[in-house]
């Protein structure tokens, strides 16, 4: 009787009993809900577990459970990584991901119920306890992978909103405008300052247009940050308009006491536009139709 | 001992900040500028500092107390090619060089100092600053 004295090793449940523990993960991961079927085909789901099991024997191999940074279960690593990154970009949440690995417990821990039964409760206890312990670091390390991957999106997307939020555009000669779109904050002032100063020497403009219209509100510190780049535009030699004050920031920007008295202000870009115009010289004029044939 | 430059040109000095500005080298700027103002009754200061890449604290407060003196001796100080991180830095430590009037070239720098001693006392109001 082999049994009872040299129970089997956790590589060896895993690998010798690996199409049933693949059958009841399968039916654990849809008893517990955490996959959305409208997000992931059966059959891509049953191709990643039947990979993430294969992969843990392998990396199992070696009886070592309990560090799972060693080089031995790089490939399960990343495999899961891999499985989790996927699971980030179809749209399922870190709860649901993790669940994907922790359903895989009830089968390990049933089959070890099965193969431990003559062992003694020493020996089966020790062994629920390393598949459990195993397990729940596959689980965090899945989760870890998921987060990474989400963070890494929202990373990028902030990256690609500072790039495209802060456009400077050229109304007329020696006039720049800089359309601020979204909430202003310190990183944001920061490019948008040197935009608009790169901006101001390569096209020798004279008057920037700071358009706040769509800056949802302005507190001390969005104000604060407007002035800063007014001033760093006026050191440059242009002066700066700002348009596009709504009367609920007139009223906020009086209320919080700060004070825009160095800086022109207008409601609109085309009262700033017309301002800018009139500073540099140029004056529009609307011609009849009359003269316009007169002239033709 | 090296000095910077201060060039008469008709009615304005002309001062072209090449080296880094060492302490002792914006001392005698300062006495420099001060000195031809009262020898050449000159009306303006164009102080050209598109050389520079780093500006301090003590050369900022410099470039405001030759505005100062300038005005004092009845001449207007124009600072011209400002990098924009110098600008930026400026800004940040809170120098925005009040009462210093500033342009973004040299040519544009001399178009606003005729245009003010034309104008004659009304040279820091923004809205005549411009004349095509």
């Amino acid at each position: 009787m082999a049994g009872p004295s040299n129970p089997p090793s956790l590589h060896e449940v895993l690998s010798s009993n690996a199409s049933a523990i693949l059958a009841r993960w399968s039916e654990e991961q849809l008893r517990s809900g955490a996959i959305r079927r409208n997000l992931i085909s059966d059959s891509q789901l049953q191709q990643e577990s039947r990979e993430l099991l294969l992969a843990l024997t392998d990396s199992a191999r070696n009886g070592e459970y309990t560090d799972i940074s060693g080089p031995s279960w790089a490939p399960t690593r990343e495999l899961l990584a891999q499985i989790s990154e996927s699971r980030a970009k179809q749209g399922f949440t870190a709860s649901e991901t993790a669940t994907f690995i922790f359903s895989l417990k009830l089968p390990l821990l049933h089959q070890i119920q099965e193969r431990y039964a003559a062992a003694g409760a020493e020996a089966s206890f020790e062994a629920f306890w390393t598949a459990t312990t195993l397990i729940d670091k596959l689980g965090l390390y899945a989760t870890a992978s998921f987060l990474a991957a989400r963070e890494n999106v929202i990373r990028r997307q902030q990256e690609e909103m500072m790039e495209l939020s802060t456009p400077v555009v050229q109304l007329f000669e020696g006039v720049l405008a800089l359309p601020l779109i979204g909430t202003l904050d310190s990183a944001r002032t920061q490019v948008v300052m040197e935009n608009l100063l790169e901006r101001i020497v390569s096209s020798g403009a004279r008057i920037a247009i700071l358009d706040i219209t769509g800056v949802p509100t302005v507190d001390t510190l969005v104000a604060q940050h407007l002035l800063k780049t007014v001033a760093a535009a006026r050191l440059m030699g242009a002066d700066c308009i700002i348009s596009g004050i709504r009367p609920q920031i007139a009223q906020t920007i009086v209320h919080l006491g700060v004070e825009l008295n160095n800086v022109t202000t207008k409601a609109t870009l085309a009262d700033a536009l017309a301002v800018a115009l009139r500073r540099l010289g140029y004056s529009v004029q609307k011609n009849t139709p009359g003269q316009q044939q007169g002239r033709e | 001992m090296e000095r910077i430059p201060v060039l008469k040109m008709g009615d304005f000095l002309l001062v072209t900040v090449q080296a880094d500005m060492q302490d002792r080298l914006a001392m005698s700027l300062q006495d420099d500028i001060t000195s031809r103002l009262s020898k050449y009754k000159s009306r303006g200061v164009l102080i050209d500092i598109s050389a520079l890449d780093i500006v301090d604290s003590f050369i900022a407060r410099m470039i405001a107390n030759i505005a100062a003196m300038s005005r004092i001796l009845d001449a207007q100080t124009v600072v011209v090619g400002m990098q924009p991180a110098v600008a930026i830095t400026l800004v940040e430590l809170g120098l925005n060089l009040p009462g210093v009037l500033t342009a973004l070239n040299v040519e544009r720098g001399m178009e606003l100092l005729r245009a003010s001693s034309s104008a004659g006392e009304g040279a820091g109001v923004n809205s005549d600053r411009f004349e095509d």
